[in-house]
């Protein structure tokens, strides 16, 4: 099989960004611009990109294969983000892509290019005024040991953007991806019918 | 050791058309993998289990996007989220069966993300099998889940022939309900599959859950007029309600007028490789109201002929009564 032959009908507009990478090209030196390997076609993608997070633009050096946790924790030392089961699983990782809740261990930085992404330390105003979720889950005592709380926070934010008063009952159902391990979950139930003034 | 937490090096391409996704997936062959939310993929490749060496992700390819009526119903673009599915106001008013079944895949996070061809087209979920164990189902020549100490309460009840998986997919028996059709391109061209047909069972090959060879990519799903405003129901039994797959569920389409059910639809999730139609319920219920008595009646129907595993014989009630929660709900 002669993969190399693709080459000539895969034009470089036709990919997002279409700059040729291949892992064993940068290795070797070659610089992101090299032709890939022989063994793959052109037209991989890039790996310095820019990411929107938290309303900053950063440049960063992301592997093909990389997770946005990853990209966050390791790379732009966000740690609020937390990586737990890694396999959708808990929700632990949730973060805000264009104010909608993903699991950050299970996208792709790659995915995320020309994308605004929020996470817990993007919250706080300017001047250190926490945001309407985490001053009610502190008001609340929502957390208890604290380690789903940056995931919990993310989907009540994402819930509170989408439906600025939402019954418990949808709350429920919103917050129903994050997993808590002690349990929480009227604590933090409690935390967004009172972020969203329904509770007093 | 790897460390499971990272994925393993990998090459990514992000085509924005179509015929590049289908260029690059008949070039890279069995080197290359599809990717839509890649909600089943990364699992797959952190846990080692496969090793694609490229990743062709579709999400730059538009044309694959957005739900539109046509001539004889909608047409689904195949990246649709199970999200947008959910809470698309014209699949909610006349497919509400989809938009249910859509609604009740794993989380919300999931949903936000994975897409409608990745849950067809996504592979068992047998954890022998996941855990990257040669078994039939991987190309070996053992089953671990059919024997006496298997752990196979989530296993089939109908259609093993070596492998005992069963579909894992929450939209796959509600398509197959509506009579939805498979829109599939290739190098060769486009192919139009009904749903029914599109999921196939171990004994036609058990490597595959779907007709999807390499270098096909499944770009939209076609639901006809003829169920729109039907009578549906769905349910889906599983563990907990969110995260886990179904051990059984009912996607029920029927056509009721004058208080007797004309025609039906009845496809049960999670008890075969593939979604299984229950024709002999339907049959029975044709021509009777959707009622109690006709519940009562057809209550043993779906469960016939049904060859439990040793941990999974809760399933056949469970079909039974689905049925019947069906018929008078
Ligand atoms: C924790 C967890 C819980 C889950 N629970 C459920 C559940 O309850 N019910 C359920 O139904 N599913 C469940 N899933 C499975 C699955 O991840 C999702 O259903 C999701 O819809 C898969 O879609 P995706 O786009 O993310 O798939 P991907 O991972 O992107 O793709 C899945 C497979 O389909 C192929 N593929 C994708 N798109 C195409 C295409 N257009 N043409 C050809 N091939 C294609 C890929 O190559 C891959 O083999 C769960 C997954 C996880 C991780
Ligand atoms: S049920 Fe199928 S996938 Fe599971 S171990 Fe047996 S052959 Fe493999
Ligand atoms: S760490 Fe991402 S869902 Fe658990
Ligand atoms: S507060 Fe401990 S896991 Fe949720």
């Amino acid at each position: 099989m002669g993969p190399n032959k693709v080459n000539i009908t895969l034009t470089r507009r036709r990919f997002i960004k279409s700059v040729i990478f291949s892992a064993a090209a940068a290795s070797s030196g070659a610089g992101w611009y090299m032709a890939s390997a022989a063994s793959n076609p052109a037209g991989g993608v890039e790996r310095l990109v820019s990411i929107n997070v938290n309303g900053r633009v950063r440049r960063v050096d992301v592997l093909p294969q990389e997770t946005l946790a990853h990209t966050l924790r390791y790379k732009l030392g966000l740690t609020g983000t937390k990586v737990a089961c890694n396999r959708g699983e808990c929700g632990a990782c949730t973060v805000l892509i264009d104010d909608v809740n993903y699991y950050s261990c299970s996208t792709l930085t790659h995915n995320v290019k020309d994308r605004a992404v929020l996470t817990v330390e993007g919250l706080r105003a300017e001047d250190g005024t926490l945001h309407a979720v985490q001053a009610a889950f502190i008001q609340e005592l929502s957390p208890a040991c604290g380690f789903c709380t940056s995931g919990q926070v993310m989907s009540a934010v994402a819930l509170l953007k989408a439906n600025p008063k939402p019954t418990r009952q949808q709350a429920r159902e919103a917050m129903s991806g994050n997993l808590c391990r002690c349990g929480a979950y009227d604590h933090y139930l409690n935390g967004v019918m009172r972020a969203s003034g329904q509770l007093s | 050791m790897p460390s499971n937490d990272n994925m393993p090096e990998m090459s990514l391409y992000q085509p924005v058309q179509v015929e590049d996704a289908i260029s690059l997936a008949g070039t890279l062959a069995e080197r290359g993998w599809l990717v839509g939310g890649g909600q089943d993929t990364y699992g797959w490749i952190k846990d080692r289990a496969k090793r694609p060496e490229a990743l062709i992700d579709l999400n730059g390819i538009e044309s694959m996007r957005g739900i539109r009526e046509t001539a004889d119903g909608i047409e689904i673009g195949a990246l649709v989220t199970l999200t947008e599915l959910a809470n698309n106001a014209l699949v909610k008013e006349r497919y509400s069966l989809l938009s249910s079944a859509a609604g009740r895949v794993a989380s919300p996070q999931i949903r936000n993300i994975g897409t409608l061809g990745g849950n067809v087209a996504q592979d068992v979920r047998c954890w022998y099998y996941r855990r990257g164990l040669n078994c039939y189902r991987a190309g070996g020549n053992l089953c671990y889940a059919d024997t006496p100490e298997g752990q196979n309460r989530e296993h089939a009840l109908f259609g093993a022939s070596r492998c005992v998986a069963v579909s894992p997919s929450d939209t796959a028996p509600a398509l197959v309900a509506l009579e939805a059709q498979m829109v599939i391109r290739n190098a060769s061209g486009e192919r139009v599959v009904a749903a029914e047909d599109f999921f196939i069972g171990p004994d036609v090959d058990i490597r595959h859950t779907t007709v999807l060879r390499t270098g096909d990519v499944l770009t939209a799903v076609r639901i006809p007029a003829k169920w729109a405003n039907a009578e549906f129901y769905f349910e889906k039994v599983a563990d907990r309600n969110v995260w886990d797959f179904a051990l059984v569920s009912i996607s029920a389409a029927m056509k009721v007028t004058n208080g007797t059910i004309e025609e039906s639809r009845m496809v049960a999730g999670a008890v075969e490789c593939t979604p299984r139609r229950l024709t002999s319920v339907e049959q029975a219920i044709q021509g009777r109201a959707r009622n109690q008595e006709t519940a009562d009646a057809v209550a043993s129907l779906a469960s016939q002929g049904a060859k439990p595993l040793n941990y999974n014989h809760f399933k056949m009630p469970l079909m039974d009564n689905l049925v019947k929660r069906a018929l008078t709900v």
